[in-house]
């Protein structure tokens, strides 16, 4: 899993919860909520998915790190990668 | 009781219509289904039950929703929003010229939060029923104002909203709450009716199973038969029907089409049972619309009954028109259920808007489906099997009635008949 792979996989994610935007042309490091009509229902919506999904649990203290497409490849990285080493 | 005629307070009219049936999007298409005999039930999938009848809307949701909407929202708000901006348009209202602050939504259901909670249980039972699994938005799907509030949401409406909740006598009691809310001045204008999503809920379909209630043939189109013999319960099915009221001073101010004339109405409680209706309690709640409305029962030219297909409700209520209904033989007696389930919510909001057309055109749609009508049933009047014309139509009563006892009955009329 690369960061590159989990961008991915929450654009996927927001491309089920917010089926109305494009999504083509969201940049990596500008605020989600910043360039995509998304509230705050909506990220709890990412947190939901990812943990039905992928079993990758986010505690309400890190939400922030899900600003942006690059502060969530960096923050759920390592997530990703304890979970594939199990 | 004292009853007070609606002549002393401010007449209330209908000045558009939105609705989704089984078997029609358009109080057009609903119509020309009802005047050509044909019903549209469906035969589906019910969680933990298996395939049963039930009467599926076709609208298309996104004609008025974003998609985002549809998926954080309820089927029964989608519903909801579909019927009302169906209904303005119908209206004529110049939509961006009124005040919002003066608009409210008043809608009936017959429940509400059961097909949320049902869907989170099985959810939740794919992830060994862990709660943290259980979706944030549950609540807001939930509550109770739910289909009203996604109207205001959608529609940019600023003045109250809420649900009516009466049983299957709800879509009465939605256009009676908005009608007494336009008379007290608290809104200029009303979106009002029932609505319902109650297919998409196994619970109901399982409490009717097991009550003896839930009804059944081979052919799905005839397992809605009211007043037959051999009637074996009730089709369940979703709709709505949400209607435009104003008052008719405000009506006649800006020049709109006037559908038709709330006149009277009634609200009552059997108090005896929870299940079986009490055909006293429902002559009651006819009479006192009547005398509200400042008509005698000769004055009525087409009753739109309630009967749901119940081996007893179907009799009670024919027990109670035949308390009231005497020396009338100009008075036609139609139902509407038989080709569309029981809308639950949405049941009295839809038939009386299928009568409705019948001010203009003098067609009275039958109840169809009856193969041997059963002796108890045959009420003078029955309009059974094919459409029939008369010479006018001026006044129709609408009956609904509903679990816990609640009747309700409300007489519209065309307008400008003394």
């Amino acid at each position: 899993m690369t960061k590159e792979d989990i961008k991915q996989v929450v654009l996927d994610i927001i491309a089920d919860i917010a089926p109305d935007e494009n999504l083509a042309a969201v940049k990596p490091e500008v605020r989600l909520r910043d360039q995509l009509s998304l509230d705050s229902m909506d990220f709890l919506d990412i947190v939901m998915e990812l943990r039905k999904k992928h079993g990758i649990e986010v505690p309400e203290a890190d939400y922030v790190q899900l600003a942006s497409l690059d502060s969530c490849a960096n923050y759920l990285l390592p997530k990703f990668q304890a979970k594939a080493g199990k | 009781m004292e009853a007070r005629q609606m002549s002393t307070k401010p007449r209330i009219v209908i000045t558009g219509l939105g609705l989704t049936a089984p078997n029609g999007n358009s109080l057009g298409e609903f119509r020309a289904n009802l005047l050509a005999g044909k019903a549209r039930i469906a035969v589906i999938d019910v969680r933990h039950m298996g395939r049963h009848p039930a009467g599926v809307c076709d609208f298309d949701a996104t004609k008025w929703q974003k998609r985002k909407e549809i998926r954080n929202g309820t089927r029964v708000g989608s519903i909801s929003i579909y019927c009302s901006r169906e209904a303005l348009g119908d209206s004529g209202l110049d939509w961006d010229k009124v005040d919002k602050s003066r608009v409210g939504v008043y809608l009936g259901i017959t429940e509400h939060g059961n097909v949320e909670t049902e869907n989170e249980s099985h959810n939740i039972s794919q992830f060994g029923n862990d709660t943290k699994y259980w979706t944030h938005h549950h609540n807001p799907r939930t509550v109770a104002n739910n289909p009203a509030g996604e109207v205001t949401m959608n529609m940019g409406i600023t003045g109250p909203h809420y649900t009516i909740g009466a049983a299957c006598a709800a879509g009465n009691a939605g256009l009676i709450q908005a009608a007494q809310m336009l008379q007290l001045g608290e809104v200029d204008i009303a979106f009002a009716g029932g609505v319902s999503e109650s297919i998409h809920t196994f619970g109901i379909f399982a409490g009717f199973k097991n009550q003896g209630a839930l009804g059944a043939h081979e052919d799905p189109t005839k397992a809605s038969r009211p007043f037959d013999k051999n009637r074996n319960g009730i089709v369940i099915s979703e709709g709505g029907a949400i209607y435009v009221l104003e008052r008719l001073d405000d009506a006649l101010a800006r020049g709109a089409r006037i559908i038709a004339e709330i006149a009277g109405w009634c609200i009552n409680s059997d108090a005896t049972d929870a299940v079986l209706p009490n055909p006293e309690r429902q002559t009651e709640c006819v009479r006192m619309a009547l005398k509200r409305a400042g008509m005698k029962p000769q004055d009525i030219q087409i009753v739109s009954t309630h009967a749901t297909a119940t081996a007893l409700g179907d009799i009670q209520e024919c027990t109670a028109l035949r308390a009231v209904f005497t020396d009338c033989p100009d008075t036609k007696i139609n139902n509407t259920k038989s080709f569309i389930g029981h809308c639950m919510g949405a049941a009295g909001a839809l038939e009386l808007a299928g009568n409705l057309p019948s001010f203009d055109d003098g067609w009275v749609h039958p109840t169809i489906n009856i193969e041997e009508l059963d002796p108890e049933c045959a009420i003078p009047g029955l309009v059974i099997n094919q459409p029939v014309k008369v010479e006018s139509v001026n006044a129709i009563l609408n009956n609904s009635f509903g679990m816990l006892g609640i009747n309700s009955a409300l007489i519209v009329k065309k307008y400008g008949v003394a």
